[in-house]
């Protein structure tokens, strides 16, 4: 089914989930507004992303009130957002729920939690364990938070388990200023589109802007048809709010074209992996 | 020069543009304070302002000591004039030859980082008077080298170019249009007539930049440099340089006697709630 998406390229505020909420709300209601059918924010945000010790005061259970809020908004408009979660047993995760119709359809923990380089989330957050595709209005999709991306095998399972829509909700740092294009941007754009080129899956990436501690988050949030062609790509550094009309007609005929993911052997893999975990674990 | 210390200046302008432009509205000011040398580190952050927050909230303060190169003085005010920004003079040599003439024996050294806190209290003051933050004009190369003085031209609120080397900082200068005799002039700290960094220093800024690039940014080990050309000297007295300045990279130590000592394990952003 054709659906239109928006990717609400917003700068969050750190530590300062009220403020957050009320520019989430907006953006909801434009995006609702114009016709848009889904939006989908950035990782954290309703948080902002260098939280340290920070993480418990804005972690929110699944039953607050901010997200019973949010809920209620998905009645016109699945929204896809990413929080820390709070769990039962006081755990908490970088999280992404997808909304819709007034309820959680489904509800990812990150599960790769960066710790090298400017990056140090395991030390504050709790590793998710699971990917799962989920069905949508608008197909089966498979969501990720930005690390988890750079994982072949997250993406490579969410295909498997018959996502063709994979999301990616991101909160990405600029760096490496030698080459014609920022170097983390460069290295993005790669990473999607050949993903959604190996999985005939379209990409739908979601990454906030605005700076932390002199750290720049640099947007450029995108939509990749299956071909692993950019159809939309937001601007860099700049707030934005990218819509992308998203064709079921071209991911039919990519699959036609590139049966590669109906030629995929599961079995084939899940034999080698058997055998190598089994020798790891001799 | 390779191509790591190569920046596309485009994109590093809108990055630092963006950064002051962001970092000092989100605490609520619109104005910043620095103190601009003549030289052209002081400069790049003064274009670098200007074009972030318009050059009327950009104050730009002159602090020439008597032994000052005359040139320096008229080389700050080409370049405020150059981004239409704020320029005043204050002088710091009253209250410098006051301190002295108690301890008249003090050498170069002591005069120096003298004369760089005076200044740094100048611009603090001026933040108050303004309610403007202060910008750092350190460069990465002169940080790592620890080529500056601690709570004297290293303390601001705000560095732009803390992570651009001094290579970078000329070509960037170049692209954003820094009056030419101020790129090309030889660094100073200006401390005495005809002082010069490189001088000083005992290497080039651009010999430096080629191993501080590769040795911090790539990691590359001390075989690995020396298989590249570096002589080892250079690398082992460069690698030195950087550990021994480090103290000055790092807040004061605490001693820790609580279960959350600040910044060991009581943990937050600068710009939190920001």
């Amino acid at each position: 089914m054709d659906f239109t998406a928006v990717l609400a390229q917003i700068k969050p505020k750190l530590g300062c989930v009220a403020d957050n909420l009320a520019i989430i709300e907006e953006q909801i209601i434009k995006a609702r507004e114009a016709g848009a059918d889904l939006i989908i924010f950035p990782e954290l945000a309703l948080s902002g992303y260098f939280l340290k010790d920070l993480v418990p005061e804005v972690a929110l259970r699944t039953d607050s009130p901010e997200i019973r809020h949010l809920i209620e908004l998905s009645h016109g408009i699945s929204i896809a957002i990413g929080f820390v979660e709070e769990t039962d047993d006081y755990h908490f995760f970088n999280s992404a729920l997808y909304l819709e119709d007034g309820a959680i359809r489904h509800l990812h923990r990150k599960v790769y939690l960066p710790t090298y380089g400017l990056f140090d989330e395991q030390r504050y957050l709790a590793r998710g364990e699971s990917f799962r595709a989920y069905d949508t209005k608008f197909g089966r999709f498979g969501m990720l938070i930005c690390e988890d991306m750079w994982h072949l095998s997250a993406s490579y399972i969410l295909a498997m388990d018959g996502a063709t829509t994979l999301i990616c909700l991101s909160s990405s740092p600029a760096r490496g200023i030698e080459g014609d294009s920022l170097g983390s941007a460069s290295a993005w754009q790669k990473l999607v589109s050949t993903t959604a080129l190996f999985l005939n899956c379209r990409v739908l990436y979601s990454n906030r802007v605005g700076f932390e501690d002199g750290v720049n988050f640099w947007g450029g949030s995108e939509y990749i048809a299956p071909s692993g062609e950019s159809i939309v790509r937001g601007s860099l550094l700049e707030e934005d709010f990218i819509t992308a009309r998203v064709d079921e007609g071209a991911l039919r005929r990519e699959r036609i074209f590139s049966p590669m993911m109906r030629d995929e052997n599961l079995f084939v893999t899940l034999q080698e992996l058997g055998r190598i975990a089994h020798k790891r674990g001799q | 020069m390779m191509a790591g210390l190569h920046a596309n200046t485009d994109l590093l302008r809108k990055l630092l543009v963006g950064f002051v432009r962001d970092e000092v509205r989100k605490v609520g000011v619109s104005t910043v304070v620095l103190g601009l040398s003549g030289g052209i580190d002081s400069a790049l952050v003064a274009f670098i302002a200007a074009e972030a927050l318009g050059p009327e909230n950009v104050h730009a303060i002159c602090m020439p000591y008597k032994s000052s190169n005359p040139e320096s003085e008229a080389h700050a005010r080409l370049v405020a004039t150059a981004c239409g920004v704020h320029f005043s003079v204050v002088p710091i040599t009253a209250m410098v030859d006051a301190y002295f003439d108690m301890f008249p024996d003090a050498d170069t050294m002591r005069r120096g980082n003298k004369m760089a806190r005076e200044r740094m209290t100048i611009l603090f003051d001026n933040s108050a008077l303004l309610r403007a933050l202060v910008l750092g004009t350190s460069n990465k190369t002169e940080l790592l080298l620890g080529y500056g003085t601690l709570y004297g031209d290293m303390a601001s609120a705000l560095n732009p170019i803390g992570d651009i080397y001094k290579s970078q900082v000329w070509q960037l200068s170049a692209a954003m249009g820094i009056p030419k005799e101020v790129i090309e002039k030889q660094p100073s700290a200006d401390l005495w007539a005809g002082q010069t960094d490189e001088e000083e220093l005992g290497f080039s800024y651009r010999q430096v930049d080629e191993l501080l690039y590769r040795m911090v940014d790539q990691r590359l080990t001390k075989p690995e440099l020396v298989a590249d050309g570096f002589e080892r000297e250079f690398v082992e007295s460069i690698y030195s340089k950087i550990q021994n300045s480090h103290f000055k990279r790092r807040l004061p130590v605490i001693a820790k006697v609580s279960n959350r000592t600040i910044d060991r394990d009581f943990r937050y952003a600068r710009d939190w709630g920001k």
